[in-house]
């Protein structure tokens, strides 16, 4: 996904392919991709829709008259925001570094920072409730005598939404920063311009749709954790569930309508995250 | 991204204010990521050697680590069949509604896993319209593992195949090649480091799924009960070090992954 946005493609070569002359294999080939798409992602997603409105609204406004739900879709999205922020301001500076700087043990950071796209989000949970646990944490005891609580806290939501989303900005910055190269930055250093102005001016305008892409799918990853926050949140009704968890809890108390309803309202969001960022991909990369 | 583009754009070292800088996004790094994971590492290896072996072999976490890998495996083999196949739909051939099926494609990427699992409960479940009902059963967890990890080889294959020149494949035709010769001899070789960093990733994110088997597989013991549950029950359980030692077995696999990937980059920029 990384490359994605970074390659030019060449304008004549679409052209050169439509003027081939289409196989048989060619339609087989579509046919075979739609059917299986349609049935492992179109179809199971749609039906999400078909069931939130099989009563009408009735489910959708349950959800939404209900205190504790609202509670948790609150938090969900309070939780997310802080996560993006700091993700964001966090990702910025860390591509920079490590696109425009030479320093030991770079390498290694580079690799580092995508470890929590393949660590299960139990063990990421795992892992904050072994440091911040309060009971017998390595920091947990220390914090919770200064009034800090971790885990079984929004704060501990926040730090589990913060490590699984963490590397999806840098991995769409970092080749940005890589293909748009030097030169201006130097012209605007030798003019007397300050590093504050040099990034402002230059470096954040040629680095913008990166950065939105990275944002887009950093609030959409956010506002589904699951597994990291069952682990570090205690699920308190009212208080730390958030809106995954709802969907969990309604649909095993058989409240489907409710499970459905809430489910709805996350897939909106992440499916209306997937179409923004297919169409800012167009004016940054290959189609 | 060519190796002297990298070269030429880096050239500062560290001064002040971004020395300062990587201090602290080294702190705040530590802080959430690294010390965490090392704490897994640590509270694994604290009963020692036999006791770490005794957890990770005990029948039932056994089983589970058989399943997910297992499942993770075949899972993979096929999106290395399909998504190759994805991404040559999407790169070579032009049609109306293109454009759905790459938002398609970002779907599972995107869609939190408790819903994902929920949506193929209401297709692939006990109220299935197209009666097909695979709920807690192993075929459940096939199910879970391909939605989730469908991203993966389509997103790495299709940029490079964008890139490759059609007029070598062209010059292998007018000289007589077959098409599945041209593909085999020409096209394959140049994306087989992509394929195999998207396998790579597909495997990752199979092995530690959780959210979309929850509803899904019912998590049966020694049937459907995959590695993330077993964790997650030790947790529940407040048996840490167990948790820990499966833990980091898991991890063991992440970071084996992230390696195999590192090496297959630095292999591509080499060929290049």
């Amino acid at each position: 996904m990384t490359e994605a946005t970074t390659f030019h493609p060449d304008p004549g070569r679409r052209a050169r392919l439509s003027t081939r002359r289409r196989r048989p294999i060619t339609y087989v080939f579509r046919v075979i991709v739609a059917v299986y798409l349609f049935f492992l992602v179109a179809w199971p997603v749609s039906l999400v829709v078909k069931n939130t409105f099989t009563d009408g609204l009735t489910d959708l406004r349950g959800i939404l008259e209900d205190p504790d739900i609202v509670h948790a879709l609150r938090l969900t999205v309070g939780v997310a925001v802080v996560a993006v922020v700091l993700n964001t301001v966090f990702g910025v500076g860390i591509s920079l570094l490590l696109v425009r700087y030479e320093f030991p043990g770079r390498r290694l950071l580079s690799a580092l920072i995508d470890v929590p796209l393949s660590v299960s989000p139990i063990v990421v949970g795992l892992s904050l409730v072994l440091v911040y646990g309060g009971r017998d944490g390595w920091f947990g005891p220390q914090l919770e005598d200064w009034g800090i609580q971790v885990i079984f806290a929004p704060l501990g939501i926040l730090l589990a939404t913060t490590f699984v989303a963490l590397p999806l900005v840098i991995r769409e910055v970092v080749p940005v920063l890589e293909e748009i190269g030097i030169e201006q930055e130097q012209a605007a250093h030798s003019l007397g311009a300050s590093a504050v102005q040099t990034f402002r001016r230059i470096t954040l305008p040629s680095i913008k749709w990166g950065v939105i892409y990275g944002v887009v799918l950093s609030l959409a990853r956010s506002l589904g954790e699951f597994g990291a926050v069952k682990v570090v949140s205690g699920n308190i009704l009212g208080d730390t569930r958030t809106a995954t968890l709802v969907v969990e809890e309604k649909y095993l108390n058989f409240d489907k309508g409710g499970a459905y309803a809430t489910a709805f309202l996350l897939a909106l969001v992440s499916v209306a995250c997937i179409v923004v960022v297919s169409f800012i991909r167009p004016k940054e990369g290959p189609r | 991204m060519t190796a002297a583009v990298v070269s030429a754009s880096r050239v500062t070292t560290l001064g002040k204010a971004s020395g300062l800088g990587l201090g602290v996004a080294m702190i705040w790094f530590s802080l959430l990521v690294l010390i965490p994971l090392a704490a897994v590492i640590v509270t694994a290896s604290q009963g020692g050697w036999t006791a770490f072996w005794n957890t990770i072999t005990n029948e039932q976490t056994a089983a589970a680590i058989r399943l997910t890998v297992t499942h993770a495996f075949l899972v993979t083999a096929v999106n290395v069949v399909m998504g190759t196949l994805i991404a040559w739909v999407l790169v070579r051939d032009q049609f109306k509604g293109q454009r759905i099926l790459e938002v398609l494609i970002d779907i599972p990427f995107a869609l939190p896993t408790i819903v994902a699992g929920l949506v193929l409960l209401s297709l692939y479940g006990p109220n299935s319209p197209i009666g097909v009902d695979v709920a807690n059963t192993p075929r459940a967890v096939t199910l879970a593992f391909l939605f989730v990890t469908l991203p993966f080889v389509v997103r790495t294959v299709q940029p490079v195949l964008a890139e490759l020149d059609p007029e070598v494949e062209e010059a292998a035709a007018s000289l007589g090649a077959s098409r599945f010769t041209t593909f085999r001899r020409i096209v394959l070789p140049s994306l087989i480091p992509a394929i195999a960093a998207g396998a790579a990733l597909s495997f990752a994110r199979a092995v530690s799924e959780y959210g979309s088997l929850v509803l899904l597989s019912g998590n049966l013991p020694f049937q459907t009960e995959v590695t993330s549950v077993r964790i997650l029950s030790s947790i529940e359980n407040d048996n840490v070090e167990a948790a820990a030692a499966v833990a980091s077995v898991l991890l063991l696999i992440s970071f084996s992954v992230i390696v195999l990937i590192d090496v297959l980059q630095r292999f591509l920029v080499k060929r290049d």
